[in-house]
């Protein structure tokens, strides 16, 4: 590892400040992305601006729904008896990822700020657009199992890895962010972008911004949860394709569903249109299937990852029949 | 020029300053970052010296307090292994990956890999080390050794302190919630079946852990 200078700050308008005194500077949350990335060449910040001690890490309700702290760790928001009374599925994202030590460092920032798994983009020996502009994605064309069949682009197919963020996308959450302009807010959808043909810049944040909250809007119809995860092995292993549902009935009728999907696209997947298709309808596999086969009228795959074609429409009919049946399959 | 030589050196008697005034440009250059570089490049080695940080470190190890002088680079992990030849928690993969070096920082089990020293600060910090007392062995590592919870053992000290909190936290009431609670901690031997039976024993038990 390179060396750098350390700050550790107890606010965040220290964190803010301090980050300004160097271009490169970074801030260090749980480390669990940061500290691999750097150990690996891949980011050289000369400066990190330690903020595990600024007091972000509450959780709690507010008038309209859930606050939880931008330095909450992953374990506590997974087990905290208002995440799992509210939204079980942010519950269940957390938990399918990573591992418990993992969990106990990673943050909610931290978290949305992780960078892609792609190979390509960790070995610095090897082209990526990501990691070094104008250099070539290796994976067009390469070794492109884990990656993008949503949203891609000529210059980078790969995805973001969170399993925590296709929860947050399903819950419509809101993001908080201060920087020296002052605060604002950024719907969950709309911070993770696609690459298009700038895919080292991963989301909206602005250079000198610090998340501060996330804001989940009280749905307690939504109860009806599944986060199904594929992957290598059983647990402890990246989303080959995960899919994530948050539904209500009544009778059989869906009254209201949100799915996103993780594993599939630069950014989490929402799946509006099937969302829109199945309101209404009776939960039945034939309803299930065709907002499935609706989702995937537009992926387009590589040599390596065709197999997501089968893949991520089976997950989305799985996902649904999961949570319509309330896990009782 | 690894982390652990710049260490070792230090820890040796050797001063941090000397050392680097023995080192060729080049040396320098492969850790420096762009002001080492720039001092270098004018050839001078003083300034080379003065720009590679230390930071003091306060910590408690095992209940024994720790101040110490490191690079801000300085993973918790290499500064146990290292620094304080507390060389019982295990560096596999180093990325996170396999769990070998699962230590617990103020109660809660996290990877020494991917911590930096500095930022535990004022923080208590358990090995495998701080577990027996005296000659008398903590729980989990009686259950290991009578459930054969390991072959080579390169994963032991790591499945242990994992094993201790996966009961702690609660999630050991099933072999299935122990093999989900566990699957932070690789063994390459494949020692898993025995080690849920040692972590089913202690939690059936019922000794504090
Ligand atoms: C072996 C391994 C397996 C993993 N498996 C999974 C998995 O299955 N699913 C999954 O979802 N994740 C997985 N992860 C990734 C893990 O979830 C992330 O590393 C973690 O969430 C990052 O959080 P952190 O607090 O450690 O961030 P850090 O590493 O500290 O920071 C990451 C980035 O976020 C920035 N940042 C942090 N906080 C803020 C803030 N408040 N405001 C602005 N910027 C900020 C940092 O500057 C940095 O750029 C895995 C990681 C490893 C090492
Ligand atoms: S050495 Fe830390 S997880 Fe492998
Ligand atoms: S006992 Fe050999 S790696 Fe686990």
């Amino acid at each position: 590892m390179k060396q750098f200078s350390y700050v550790r700050v107890t606010s965040g308008k220290a964190a803010i400040s301090e980050l300004s005194k160097d271009k490169t500077a970074m801030f260090l949350a749980g480390g669990t992305n940061l500290v691999d990335l750097m150990k690996s060449g891949v980011t050289n910040p000369e400066r990190l601006v330690d903020i595990t001690r600024v007091p972000l890490a509450t959780i709690e309700a507010t008038k309209t729904g859930l606050r939880i702290g931008a330095l909450a760790k992953n374990t506590a928001v997974a087990e905290h008896p208002l995440v799992l009374k509210h939204f079980p599925l942010l519950s269940q994202a957390l938990n399918a990822g990573a591992s418990p030590q993992l969990r106990n460092m990673a943050t909610v920032g931290g978290n949305m700020m992780q960078r892609t798994r792609c190979h390509y983009f960790y070995d610095t020996a090897l082209p990526c657009n990501k990691r070094n502009p104008g250099s070539g994605c290796g994976a067009i064309g390469g070794f492109s199992r884990m990656h993008a069949i949503f949203g891609a682009s000529d210059k980078c197919i790969a995805v973001h890895p969170s399993d925590m963020c296709v929860a947050l996308t399903a819950l419509d959450a809101v993001i908080t962010v201060t920087g020296a302009k002052g605060e604002r807010k950024i719907s969950f959808g709309e911070f993770h972008r696609l690459p298009g043909d700038t895919p080292e810049i991963d989301n909206t944040l602005q250079r000198g911004e610090l998340i501060t909250a996330v804001d989940i809007p009280f749905n307690d119809a939504l109860q009806q949860t599944h986060y199904l995860k594929v992957r290598d092995r059983a647990s402890y292993a990246f989303a080959l394709v995960s899919a994530g549902v948050a539904l209500s009935l009544k009778g059989n009728n869906i009254a209201d569903v949100r799915i996103a999907m993780g594993g599939v696209a630069h950014k989490p997947w929402r799946l509006k249109e099937a969302e829109a298709y199945l309101k209404g309808k009776p939960a039945t596999e034939e309803h299930f299937r065709e907002a499935a086969r609706l989702t995937m009228a537009q992926a387009k795959a590589e040599e390596g990852n065709a197999y997501k074609l089968t893949l991520a429409p089976n997950t989305i009919v799985e996902a649904l029949k999961l949570a319509a049946a309330n896990g009782n399959i | 020029m690894k982390d652990d030589q710049l260490m070792n050196e230090e820890h040796s008697g050797t001063s941090r300053r000397s050392f680097l005034k023995r080192t060729s440009l080049m040396t320098a250059m492969a850790l420096a970052p762009e002001t080492v570089i720039k001092a270098a490049e004018k050839g001078l080695d003083e300034k080379i010296a003065a720009t590679i940080e230390t930071m003091p470190l306060n910590v408690t190890i095992n209940g024994v307090k720790q101040s110490v002088r490191i690079e801000p680079r300085v993973t918790l992990l290499d500064l146990l292994r290292e620094r304080l030849q507390l060389t019982g928690t295990k560096k596999g993969c180093d990325h996170g990956q396999c769990g070998a070096c699962t230590v617990h920082i103020d109660g809660e089990r996290v990877n020494a890999c991917l911590t930096l020293a500095v930022t535990t600060e004022g923080r208590d910090v358990t090995t495998i080390e701080g577990l027996a007392k005296g000659d008398e062995l903590h729980p989990m590592q009686e259950a290991f050794l009578e459930h054969d919870g390991f072959q080579c053992g390169y994963c032991t000290p790591g499945q242990i302190m994992s094993a201790i909190c996966c009961i702690r936290e609660g999630h050991a009431d099933t072999p299935d919630e122990i093999r989900e609670y566990m699957s932070g901690n690789i063994c390459r031997c494949g020692a898993y079946s025995n080690i849920v039976d040692a972590i089913m024993d202690v939690k059936q038990g019922g000794k504090k852990v």
